[in-house]
């Protein structure tokens, strides 16, 4: 790693403050991602500004509409959440299956889907629960929140405060893991909200998207039969080692399945 | 540098540090508890991992200042003076370990476990496992220790 200089934040506005006047800084919150890309040189801030103090980042709550999760809310905590499990139990699992248990005691809600890995866990979750990024500055749909890969709507240095998850009626999420690291190799988000059914696909593409064939076919039927006619197509979906493109378009087929199956 | 503060297996010690000095390498060189390994330094292995206010951790995805103020506890820190901890025990009587280099952050992974549950099923240790590796044993007497070991800590 090379050198940099080392802030903690007391408070959002003097993280903001921070990063706002360094060469050029950014935020931590588990280091989880950032300190490998720094150990690799693929990042070489000048000063790094940590969010591990900042309390009013981290925490749940919950009411009878939202599940909100503060951004430095760790995937261990929103996994052993009662609460969570009892209003959004998708949710829950989707954070029990990230990586393993000491990245889960480390990594963020807010640092995943700032990051916007094509490969995560979570955008699967803040774009098929259609989820609200609440930052310093704004409100940022879901939907509008993903932009391509490792690329969202946040401008430089602003950071994301809680993620604001509306209640579905019900919801589940199945992945396909990499058997080495536990990331997406395709994950599906298949839920019945009150605005529709929403369909969110990690792991194949770019960033996460929706797969809009599939949210019609289930408007009028809920249940896997009803996509069984609907093909994916392997156009602009990731090719890698670990999987290509065709393999890929098939996995989402059979995840999107099992998702509405599980979703009872 | 920076000056950081934490206590470590239950002793208060401060030191200088720079803003990019992991907390492994502070645990290593600085206060020379080589207990704590690096296996791969990409926070895949989990070899490294400690205690951090009673949480299971990378030390070698984490910076020393991160830790400022915490409470850590290090493979160094489990033994009572010549009497080896029980999940040290069930490791040493299970045969859980070949060349050793994984074990400090198995058994630091697999206290953390227990602590959480007494009584964990052969699924439930792989499960959690999942974040430390070991290129010798194959696993199958790690996953007997840890079970036996985490009953053995309710005694
Ligand atoms: C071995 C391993 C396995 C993993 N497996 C999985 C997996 O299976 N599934 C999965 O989804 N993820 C996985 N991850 C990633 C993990 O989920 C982390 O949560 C993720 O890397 C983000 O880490 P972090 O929260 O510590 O953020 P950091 O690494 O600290 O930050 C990541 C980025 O987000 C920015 N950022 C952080 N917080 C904010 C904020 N509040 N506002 C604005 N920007 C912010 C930072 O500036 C930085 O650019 C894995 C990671 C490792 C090391
Ligand atoms: S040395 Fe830290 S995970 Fe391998
Ligand atoms: S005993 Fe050698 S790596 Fe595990």
């Amino acid at each position: 790693m090379y050198a940099f200089t080392y802030h903690k934040a007391e408070s959002v506005a003097d993280a903001a403050a921070k990063v706002a006047s360094a060469d050029d800084g950014v935020l931590m919150a588990g280091g989880m991602t950032l300190l490998p890309t720094m150990k690799q040189r693929l990042a070489q801030p000048s000063d790094v500004v940590d969010l591990g103090g900042v309390a009013s980042l981290a925490g749940i709550s919950v009411t009878a509409e939202t599940v909100s999760i503060g951004a430095m809310t760790t995937h261990d905590a929103v996994a052993n959440s009662a609460e969570v499990k009892q209003a959004i139990p998708a949710l829950a699992s989707l954070a029990s299956s990230i990586g393993d248990p000491m990245v889960r005691n480390r990594g963020t809600i807010g640092g995943s889907i700032a990051n916007n890995d094509p490969a995560a866990d979570y955008p699967g979750a803040v774009l098929g629960l259609g989820a609200t990024v609440v930052t310093d500055k704004r409100s940022i749909p879901g939907d509008d929140f993903f932009q391509g890969m490792f690329e969202t709507a946040l401008e430089p240095g602003e950071i994301i405060q809680r993620i604001d998850f509306p209640i579905p009626k019900k919801a589940a999420y199945v992945k396909f893991p990499n058997p080495a690291s536990r990331y997406a190799i395709v994950g599906v988000m298949a839920a019945e909200t009150a605005s529709g059914v929403r369909v969110a696909v990690t792991g194949a593409g770019p960033c996460a998207f929706r797969e809009t064939a599939m949210e019609t076919a289930l408007a009028g039927n809920f249940s896997p039969s009803a996509l069984d006619g609907v093909t994916v197509s392997p156009d602009g979906l990731n090719a890698d080692i670990h999987a290509s493109a065709v393999y890929r378009a098939h996995l989402i087929g059979v995840m999107a399945k099992r998702a509405v199956a599980a979703c009872g | 540098m920076a000056t950081v503060s934490m206590t470590i297996n239950g002793k208060q010690v401060t030191g200088d540090v720079e803003g990019r000095t992991l907390l492994v390498d502070f645990l290593r060189e600085d206060q020379r508890l080589t207990g704590t390994h690096v296996g791969c330094d990409t926070s895949q292995c989990g070899a490294c991992t400690v205690h951090v206010d009673g949480k299971a951790v990378k030390s070698c995805t984490m910076l020393a200042l991160q830790a400022d103020g915490a409470a850590v506890t290090t493979i160094e820190g489990l033994a009572d003076g010549d009497v080896l901890h029980p999940m040290q025990e069930a490791f040493r009587e299970h045969h859980g370990l070949q060349c050793g280099f994984c074990t400090p952050g198995m058994i630091m992974s697999a206290t953390a476990l227990a602590a959480r549950n007494a009584a964990p099923t052969e699924a439930d240790v792989r499960h959690h496992l999942e974040g430390n590796l070991c290129r010798c044993t194959g696993y199958h007497n790690i996953v007997k220790a840890v079970m036996a070991g985490a009953r053995a800590m309710q005694a």
